[in-house]
């Protein structure tokens, strides 16, 4: 393979990684934006989605379409779910009792995966089909096209979402400031769970990519690609949801970069180095805003 | 058409609002002055509800606003006006106005847009303009606006003369005339006790959490005790 050719498949695998983490990136930074909550039950909302994509192709003998549609819907679901019963009665609670209450749901889902479904991984079928393409000397594989077709058309109408619904101005009026946004006659309650639901959404169709790449389900699979969102969040300034998208991006380009040249072994300590220099460096992220604190 | 009686609001331990009570009826200008701290914000607060009091209640239109939600009592025709604006910094000008007419149905959107941008010129030269950059008057008409757009039976503004030139604060008074004139009763919170006694019909003065004088605006106004703690100097 020419350097040419190698630097092309690698960016390719950047993306399409790069997409994975900018999709669960988005609802850390929405869900922070709103309540300034980590939320670091997030990942794991990406391995409930794979399990039910496999119980559901495996299991149930569904087509993919339907695996898909359904790890979505659990993933939406489970996400609200988990915003009800543990996050909505500590909503006047110090932030750090929120934080604690995340990291449990987090071990919470783990260890009932592991019970249900056992500590061993699930092989996940094909989900996306589709041929490589092949342009002169390189290909490039089916799934990771339509891996960043379909997230790129996913931000595109989270945007349209944001920018010109209603309920997505709502969202921005609550980050922004909380209380006039109640006196605005906007409904706390709703706007925080409509968060919850779009990020959990955005998370489903991320595990059902991640999937479509790395074909199987494992108790412990979300804590990694969780964490590494989360650094994507944070380069991209927490809380900014085009930072997170570009911070996704350039977590997953790093990691190729970081493959390409050999030091695949590395490609975790990269990502961490870059969190590291970040909250050195500019600890707001490329498009965060410092926050004021208010009188 | 709000009534308060016997109102007990904590800070966590530190009794802010210690058995208030009052009236404003439909059509009035009330004005609440009192120093710092005297709690007129809280009391604010605690009618659009982002506090709850202990004791008695609050009445509007002769329901109880003891349990209801916030954005519930903004339904059902209440728009506070915060202390400090609090404008959408980083939403567009009528990305505001449209938060403001979060409870009205989009159909009637653009007519009350119309009529905010009528009263308002300068608004509707800067609709696009990002809120965050407007200068501080025209943060308050973007902020008394913004409460219009819920068109409200009752306006309740914080201070809203609070950091602006002498010409200016002339300028947000003549609104709040004009307002009340189309028919909004006024609540009004203010430091600037001689403009506020100057427009209300009936006014309560506050210390350290009780109310501890009533009259009409004029009486105030010409009463020594007044003159003395706010209107001198």
């Amino acid at each position: 393979m020419s350097v040419f050719s190698t630097i092309f498949t690698q960016l390719m695998n950047g993306l399409q990684t790069g997409s994975v983490y900018a999709l669960v990136a988005l609802g850390y930074s929405m869900v922070y934006g709103i309540i300034l909550l980590l939320n670091f039950a997030h990942g794991d909302i990406i391995m409930v989605g794979a399990y039910t994509a496999w119980l559901f192709m495996v299991n149930f003998g569904q087509s993919p379409w339907v695996a898909v549609i359904a790890a979505i819907a659990a993933c939406t679901v489970l996400g609200v779910v988990i915003e009800k019963v543990a996050y909505t009665p500590l909503r006047k609670a110090p932030r750090l009792s929120l934080l604690i209450t995340a990291i449990g749901i987090s071990f919470l889902l783990e260890n009932l995966a592991q019970l249900i479904f056992g500590a061993g991984a699930r092989p996940v079928p094909t989900i996306i089909d589709v041929a490589p393409v092949t342009i002169g000397s390189v290909s490039i594989s089916g799934t990771a096209i339509v891996t960043i077709i379909v997230s790129v058309v996913s931000m595109i109408l989270l945007n349209l979402l944001i920018k010109k619904s209603k309920m997505g101005k709502a969202m921005r009026a609550v980050s922004e400031d909380t209380g006039a946004a109640q006196l605005m006659g906007i409904s706390l309650n709703k706007t925080i769970t409509f968060t919850f639901a779009v990020g959990s959404a955005l998370a489903g169709i991320g595990s059902v990519l991640y999937c479509a790449a790395y074909p199987q389900a494992s108790p412990t699979m979300g804590a990694m690609l969780g964490l590494k969102a989360f650094v994507a969040a944070v380069l991209g300034g927490i809380g900014s949801i085009p930072g997170a998208m570009i911070g996704g991006f350039a977590i997953g380009l790093a990691e190729a970069g970081a493959s390409a040249l050999g030091l695949s072994v590395w490609k975790d300590a990269v990502v961490f180095a870059i969190l590291i220099v970040v909250l050195v460096v500019k600890p707001t992220g490329l498009l965060g805003r410092n926050l004021q604190e208010k009188v | 058409m709000l009534n308060i009686h016997d109102i007990n609001v904590y800070y966590g331990p530190i009794h802010a609002i210690k058995g208030v009570s009052f009236d404003v009826n439909e059509g009035e200008i009330v004005s609440l002055i009192g120093a710092n701290g005297a709690g007129k914000s809280t009391i604010l607060k605690t009618i659009s509800g982002l506090l709850r009091t202990k004791t008695g209640g609050i009445d509007f239109l002769g329901q109880s606003l003891n349990a209801t939600a916030p954005h519930k009592i903004v339904h059902m025709g209440v728009a506070h006006i915060p202390e400090g604006r609090r404008i959408f910094q980083r939403m567009s000008v009528e990305e505001n106005l449209q938060m403001g007419a979060f409870t009205q149905p989009n159909s009637s959107i653009a007519a009350s847009l119309e009529h905010v941008y009528e009263l308002f010129p300068r608004l509707k030269e800067r609709r696009r303009q990002i809120a965050g950059t407007l200068s501080g008057g025209e943060q308050q008409m973007l902020a008394m606006s913004r409460g219009l757009m819920s068109k409200p039976k009752l306006m309740m503004l914080d201070e809203p003369s609070m950091g602006l030139a002498p010409i200016l604060v002339q300028q947000v008074f003549n609104i709040i005339k004009t307002l009340h004139d189309a028919g909004t009763t006024i609540l009004l919170v203010e430091q600037n006790a001689h403009m506020a006694l100057s427009i209300a019909d009936r006014a309560y003065v506050m210390e350290t959490g009780k109310i501890i004088l009533t009259g009409t605006g004029e009486e105030l106004a010409n009463s020594d005790e007044v003159r003395k703690a706010y209107l001198v100097g």
